[in-house]
């Protein structure tokens, strides 16, 4: 039962990590292993976490299929990024990726195999060799089950290290002082609705994208923001919102993610006509394009009249002509998908696809270290002390306004890691808790208990969390997907202005304080609600085309506008920051015009 | 459509007791994990269970339906006779609703060390493993721990804990087989005994439910002949 502010249990830890996916338990790994205290807080046990549905692999220039280094890797990311991307973060990434990879393999990760014994590497869009040559095989899979293969031997590693669980505790805000450090966070356990302090000297959010924002997604239902509603309601902003990734191969109508790595093994995409259609969008890279591109070829063809099946509305991703056994070989998850949903086997039926949401580019402003940094003053990036952040929910940015395909995976190892190695330095200066703040903690748990009390009668402006939710999800599928201009953005930032202004109406039926997964939903989309905000303002001010935010008002890339990053906060609403184009050792890649 | 759901709240509810739910327009295809989605959006918010990916990857939402365990989410309300009768899975203490309490399958899990022991110096780079070698892992590595397996297995229910269940011994044979593990002889001395291994019965229950298509009694059956041919 839910108690007295007085008699709720504190625990302290040196680190809190809030999320047990990828970035979460990379982290919690590298903490245990140095002897640190963890907590690891998930309000789903670990391995359900959506790291598990990551299917086609992992970028590294492990050169093990075709000639490689980190640098045609950078390359790549940064043009795929649309020129967005931070390029000292980049940098980081790609150098470190080789050995985020061996270290994964040496975790027990099942990587499929070559010939010769070494990892197997397949092709993957936007990759490639040389700065723009051939084709890279650069992504490092497990048959299109990598991010179950991964996140699984994460989690055992973590149990021989014995890093400490909350499975199935919800975080629901941080804890900050008067000074602007942050000290923790106030979570309740599930299973018993009991409300917990934990203290900690510093804080991980590594609580995954916001793909619950879109009526049809890839994203498993738990990926509601979580880690960004608390960040903004801290009063950090969220950046770069506004890019939102659409996967050109989800299910069409249902959303299933279909690997990219189905492409990279030999498929590709045909209209209504029977033509394979991306060798008119992308002559060279064809198939193997950005996913931006890739996207927005098919909605264009859709658009056009060129789509397939009687409603005309999606493209068909052709595999039979790869044969049965390569498909069961490389890409068995996906089949069986196609058999459960669809009733048809990919080695011999086209499977119906159309651009589906799938990543959050934009998230949580970090430095490469994985600090959590704001805008203070005239310096724009500031640490918030005690205050890290790592994989989708953080905006490092890695992925600027376009993410490839195999970077996510990467993402969340290489910086999950990054900031626990950060946290050990920090920790060896700053030795000591510092006192809870009484105020903060009041105001979280008085929050909690909004929800134990039954609606009254007399509420009459009482609202759902279903409906509210069902809304915002159409709102933004309507008004912030793949094409969007300025009279549909401004109807979008209009009604979801209203959601969130609904939001403080909420009630819900189930004041049980067993399992009360009501309750944990109308949390859930009071965080989407600040990702929803973020996203559409910032989309609604961001006059110009860019990786995956495509205006039709705005159809060209404005460098010397736009080539900076957007944030968004409940305080100030829009600001903006430079882009970071200086690199660690290397000389910066210019913006140059985006051809595939 | 009808819904027979097995309800229970250990706040109000004495015992448990089962809930008729009826939905409209129910399409052709609609898996059931939708189905109970859309119970608790439109017609009861108090109704609870696990879910999270909707694919069948997770492993988050096992439950017993119409008799057989499996996942909601890839579950097909076409294949099902009416009217659903969904309970939670058996063998384990029930929480609330369609939610069971999974402490003792983790602990088992738990107790076959599942993770990879290399004594050996690692290499700057991977260890090598030829594709033969890594098709032995093939059907072991992909267990999702939903469960269904190890709460359908009568021995199980019986010895839930000291049996380790059809799911925690596909995780040792995952490492028995790994080519590159080398604590194989441990991992064989900790299944050692009348009860954590050899309570298998090769009921199969395990094989008929996995949503995966896994087969754990082959894998338990590999693990004991490992442990005969090394006891001789």
């Amino acid at each position: 039962m839910s108690s007295d502010v007085t008699s709720i249990e504190r625990r302290q830890f040196d680190t809190l990590i809030i999320g047990a996916g990828g970035g979460g338990l990379r982290a919690s790994l590298q903490l245990a292993e140095a002897d640190l205290s963890v907590a690891v807080v998930s309000k789903v046990f670990p391995t359900r976490s959506h790291t598990v549905a990551a299917q086609g692999g992992m970028n590294a220039a492990l050169a093990n299929v075709s000639p490689d280094n980190w640098h045609w890797h950078m390359f790549d990311t940064v043009k795929g990024s649309d020129y967005l991307g931070d390029q000292d973060a980049i940098e980081y990434m790609c150098r470190a990726a080789p050995k985020a990879v061996y270290e994964l393999e040496h975790f027990g990760v099942p990587f499929s195999r070559l010939d010769n014994g070494k990892i197997y590497q397949r092709a993957f869009g936007g990759q490639s060799q040389n700065f723009g040559g051939d084709q890279a095989s650069r992504t490092c899979a497990a048959a299109d089950r990598t991010g179950h293969a991964i996140l699984h031997s994460l989690y055992q590693q973590n149990i021989r290290a014995k890093t400490h669980f909350f499975d199935e505790y919800f975080a629901v805000d941080l804890i900050k002082d008067d000074e602007g450090h942050v000290l923790g966070a106030v979570i309740f356990n599930i299973q018993n609705g009991q409300i917990m302090v934990i203290e900690a000297k510093t804080t991980l959010l590594a609580t995954g994208g916001a793909g619950q924002l879109f009526k049809t997604t890839t994203n498993a239902l738990i990926n509601t923001g979580d880690g960004m509603g608390m960040a903004m309601r801290a009063g950090i902003p969220l950046q770069d919102m506004e890019f939102f990734q659409f996967h050109p191969t989800g299910i069409a109508g249902r959303g299933m993610l279909i690997t990219e790595g189905a492409r990279g093994e030999g498929g590709y995409l045909v209209n209504g006509d029977g033509e394979r259609l991306m060798e008119r969008y992308a002559p060279k890279a064809k198939d193997l394009a950005s996913r931006d591109v890739v996207s927005r070829a098919i909605a264009v063809e859709v658009r056009e009249g060129r789509g397939c099946g009687p409603n005309k509305d999606h493209v068909l991703l052709k595999l039979d002509h790869l044969g049965e056994a390569v498909i069961q070989k490389r890409l068995p998850g996906i089949r069986q998908t196609c058999i459960t949903f669809l009733g048809i086997d990919p080695a011999e039926t086209p499977i119906p696809v159309f651009p589906t949401a799938h990543y959050t580019m934009g998230g949580i402003p970090t430095n490469r270290f994985g600090q959590v940094v704001v805008p203070v003053k005239d310096t724009p990036e500031e640490p918030v002390a005690g205050l890290y952040a790592a994989g989708e929910c953080a905006c490092v940015s890695v992925h600027g306004g376009n993410r490839l395909g195999g970077n996510s995976l990467l993402d969340i190892l290489v910086f999950g890691r990054a900031a626990a190695n950060h946290i050990i330095d920090y920790l060896k200066e700053n030795k000591y808790h510092r006192s809870a703040n009484e105020e903060s903690v009041n105001e979280i748990v008085a929050k909690i208990k909004r929800y134990d009390q039954p609606p009254s009668s007399s509420d009459t402006a009482s609202e759902t969390v279903a409906n509210l939710r069902k809304e915002l999800k159409q709102t933004m599928e309507d008004h912030c997907s793949v094409f969007r201009n300025k009279e549909i953005l401004k109807e979008g930032v209009d009604k979801v202005e209203q959601l969130a202004e609904r939001m403080k109406n909420v009630r819900i039926d189930d004041q049980s304080f067993t399992f009360n997964t009501a309750k944990v939903e109308a949390f859930e989309l009071e965080n989407l609600m600040a990702c929803a905000l973020a996203a559409i303002h910032s989309a609604y001010a961001r006059e110009e085309s860019r990786g995956a935010h495509s205006r039709t008002d705005f159809t060209e890339r404005d460098d010397k506008s736009w080539m900076r990053h957007s944030l968004y906060s409940f305080e100030n609403g829009l600001d903006y920051k430079p882009v970071r184009t200086k690199p660690l050792s290397v000389e910066s890649f210019p913006p140059k015009p985006r051809v595939y | 459509m009808k819904f027979k759901i097995y309800r229970y709240n250990p706040e109000t509810d004495a015992k448990p007791y089962v809930q008729e739910y009826e939905l409209d327009n129910v399409e052709p295809g609609t898996m059931l994990l939708a189905a109970l989605l859309r119970i608790k959006d439109e017609q009861d918010q108090t109704l609870s269970f696990r879910r999270s990916c909707g694919e069948g990857v997770c492993g988050s939402d096992g439950m017993n339906i119409n008799g057989f365990n499996g996942l909601a989410c890839i579950t097909s309300l076409d294949s099902l006779k009416q009217p659903v009768e969904v309970k939670p899975l058996p063998g384990l203490p029930v929480i609330r609703d369609l939610i069971i309490d999974m402490d003792q399958f983790y602990k088992q899990y738990r107790a076959v060390k599942p993770y990879l022991v290399v004594n050996d110096p690692m290499p700057e780079v991977e260890l090598t493993q030829t594709p033969k070698q890594r098709e032995r892992l093939d059907g072991l590595y992909e267990c999702v721990l939903c469960a269904c397996c190890t709460t359908s297995c009568p021995s199980f229910w019986w010895n839930p804990d000291k049996f380790l269940g059809p799911a925690a011994l596909l995780q040792a044979s995952r490492f028995i087989e790994d080519s590159r593990d080398q604590a194989f002889e441990q991992r064989l001395e900790n299944l050692e005994g009348p009860f954590k291994l050899f309570r298998c019965h090769t009921i199969m229950n395990c094989v008929h439910v996995c949503p995966k298509g896994l087969n754990p009694t082959k894998a338990i059956g590999r693990i004991k002949a490992k442990m005969i041919s090394r006891s001789l």
